[in-house]
């Protein structure tokens, strides 16, 4: 469900640097990257098998694998809300959402895969805090309305940035993100009617919706990532067909969508300078706190390290299953060739 | 490799799934598992949760022999010239109808 509209890089550093292309060795390197080249203008995909530079391979590894890691993660703050949940509906529409974003970091996992990295050092480089993930899930969800709220603007924030991902160059990633659009919608849906549900209840109910938006509504818009005169990377990205769409332009097609959705739910969105600018067909919005997001993707946001711990705790405490699945295969093999 | 006791991880499967009664199985992505049973199982957990197929085939990745892409002209360039194998080619006086 989420990503950041950028990718980082994964160690320490919060700048990321263009990713020089490497010069080409022989001739032979240099007509297949004329041709990957020719490819990528006439905007044609590139598949696992096809020849690819380096640095295209490197950054789709990187970004394919953030995302992956970002549903993984994704799955604890509404994870935490299932056995809380206030009806045995809701409940199962939870449970329903959490089981599709573990569904997509599967299917993401094994799209990065295609490029020659595997599970394990994928899974040891998110455990290690060397992978980073969607900053977003390094906050708090402190109460049931947090969970519309999340489905509503976060997962709504998800979609924008997703759908151009679904015209990637990259045939595997592209493919994976079709398949998690077509399931996005329900998520986004289910937090928004939840909300409604909630603001047709008491007022401390809707003072709680009120409340979570106000919580969210800056981080959902720091999602999309830098602007676009501080995202370097995002000109190599769009040069390589990986990203479509520039971060400015997504922050701003989430909040014209999302301005009309807040008033028909009858909440403010927590932004004085939030206002219709007819000469540019767009809502103006106020700035963005950058220091606040970038201390968060740096590994100091308030659930950074109870978000990493209950990941690797999750992890080991299924290294049983993990072996005893296997060990059973084993079992199963040898019964079979005795049978022989 | 699928005997080493050192293997760490489910082995991958490639996972095809057939949509509806009457239609092929399309490939769909892949994923890993102990063994075949498991990686059925899994497949219907990761890629039919909304009633997508009616059938599932795995594969054992490593079983797949593909065709290189670097070869690519050399196996379906020749076809591009036989353009007598299409029906197009043929010019049918139009009171013969459709052909």
């Amino acid at each position: 469900m989420y990503t950041q509209s950028f990718s980082v890089p994964d160690d320490e550093g919060k700048t990321a640097r263009p990713t020089a292309a490497s010069r080409p060795a022989s001739e032979r390197e240099a007509a297949l990257q004329a041709q990957f080249d020719a490819r990528i203008d006439a905007d044609g995909r590139i598949e696992p098998r096809d020849w690819m530079p380096e640095a295209y391979r490197k950054t789709l590894v990187r970004q394919i694998s953030q995302h992956a890691h970002s549903e993984i993660v994704g799955m604890l703050p509404e994870g935490n809300w299932i056995s809380r949940a206030p009806s045995l509906k809701r409940k199962a529409i939870l449970i329903a959402k959490v089981q599709d974003e573990g569904g997509h970091g599967l299917y993401l996992y094994s799209a990065a895969e295609t490029l020659g990295t595997s599970r394990e050092d994928m899974l040891e480089a998110l455990h290690s805090g060397r992978a980073k993930y969607s900053s977003i899930f390094n906050y708090p969800a402190l109460n049931w309305a947090d969970m519309g709220v999340i489905g509503w603007l976060v997962d709504g924030a998800a979609i924008m940035n997703q759908i151009p991902l679904c015209r990637c160059s990259y045939g595997p990633y592209a493919r994976a993100m079709v398949r998690v659009c077509k399931e996005e919608s329900f998520h986004q849906r289910q937090g928004y009617e939840a909300l409604l549900v909630m603001m047709k209840g008491t007022q401390a109910q809707r003072d709680m919706v009120q409340d979570a938006v106000n919580r969210w509504w800056w981080k959902c818009l720091a999602m999309f990532g830098p602007p676009d005169a501080d995202s370097p990377h995002s000109a190599q990205g769009m040069r390589w067909g990986i990203k479509r769409i520039s971060n400015d332009e997504l922050r701003q097609k989430f909040v014209d969508a999302t301005v009309p959705q807040a008033q028909v739910l009858g909440v403010t969105l927590p932004d004085p300078d939030l206002k219709w600018n007819e000469a540019r067909g767009h809502y103006d919005y106020g700035a963005i706190d950058w220091d606040e997001f970038w201390q968060t993707v740096n590994g100091h946001g308030p659930m950074n390290k109870e978000r990493l711990a209950t990941r690797v705790k999750a992890h080991d405490d299924g290294a049983w299953v993990r072996e005893a699945a296997l060990a059973h295969a084993d079992k199963q093999q040898q019964r079979a060739r005795k049978a022989a | 490799m699928s005997n080493a006791p050192a293997l760490k991880d489910w082995p991958l499967w490639e996972v095809f799934v057939r949509s509806k009664q009457g239609l092929e199985h399309k490939h769909c992505g892949s994923l890993h598992a102990s063994d075949s049973a498991h990686a059925l199982q899994m497949a219907r957990d990761v890629y039919t949760r909304r009633q997508e197929g009616v059938s599932i085939w795995v594969v054992p990745s490593h079983l797949i022999a593909a065709s290189d892409p670097g070869e690519k002209d050399q196996l379906f360039e020749p076809a591009s010239d036989k353009i007598y194998r299409h029906p197009t080619f043929y010019e049918i006086p139009d009171e013969v109808g459709h052909m």
